[in-house]
């Protein structure tokens, strides 16, 4: 049961990967990762319950912690530079939403 | 104890349909607030399925007289509380800080990814060939 579980998870690991990889937006690959690493918390559980040593829950525990701490400050960047971009130099960008642009940053 | 056995099996084989369902979705809808559906799925019904499979697999050891299973159990409701709570917390960020970056939402009329931010104008004709490319594959 755990053997199939594993290898499931390994198979769309590889598919959050090629999104990953593919793009095309810098958001696209920020989401991929997040589930990337969703999976990995997956993945490391059901190991340690493959692997007869359930003890591998708290390395989940802390991945997953991990991982969320890592997509909201890769968010949190992103977004401030985003806002210092346009604000500066692209006045006549294309299809930006001009109006929030700010947000609560 | 056989059914807690198919129990198992059965929340196990379900959570495992929505994750690779969840990532197929991750590859192949069309634009990132469509994906991000897809992986929100990932995050709450297939983890929370597997990690259902799991206890139960841990309920039945505890059944079978393993008493020391108990923080195990514990341990797997911590890691489900733990995805339930910052998953929504993390897919709402994104989608909040993709729209004030510029990315508008796919409409039926488009085809394959819809334009990006200003910060990125030059990006998005080539990230959308090598999305067919993903696609494709």
């Amino acid at each position: 049961m755990f053997a199939a579980a594993a290898a499931g998870v390994i198979v769309s690991m590889a598919l959050a990967l090629i999104r990953a990889l593919a793009g095309p937006t810098l958001w696209d690959r920020v989401l991929a990762v997040n589930t990337f690493g969703t999976k990995t918390v997956l993945l490391i559980a059901v190991l340690g319950f493959l692997a007869g040593r359930p003890e591998f829950l708290d390395l989940a525990l802390v991945y997953a912690l991990i991982n969320f701490v890592a997509t909201i400050g890769v968010l949190r960047f992103f977004e401030a530079e985003a806002v210092r971009v346009r604000s500066g130099a692209s006045a006549g960008g294309a299809a930006t939403r001009e109006a929030g642009a700010g947000g609560d940053a | 104890m056989i059914a807690l056995d198919a129990l198992a099996w059965i929340l196990t084989l379900g959570g495992l349909a929505f994750v690779i369902t969840g990532s197929s979705g991750l590859l192949r809808l069309p634009d990132l607030f469509t994906r991000l559906h897809a992986a929100g799925m990932t995050d709450t019904m297939g983890a929370g399925l597997l990690l259902a499979g799991m206890a139960a697999h841990v309920v039945r050891g505890i059944f079978d007289g393993d008493t020391e299973l108990w923080m195990v159990l514990v341990r797997l409701v911590l890691v489900y509380l733990f995805l339930f709570f910052t998953s929504p917390i993390a897919s709402h960020a994104l989608a909040r800080a993709a729209l004030d970056a510029g990315v508008r939402p796919w409409r039926s009329g488009d085809d394959g990814m819809t334009s990006a931010g200003a910060a990125e104008s030059d990006e998005p004709s080539q990230g959308g060939d090598s999305a067919d490319q993903g696609e494709a594959r």
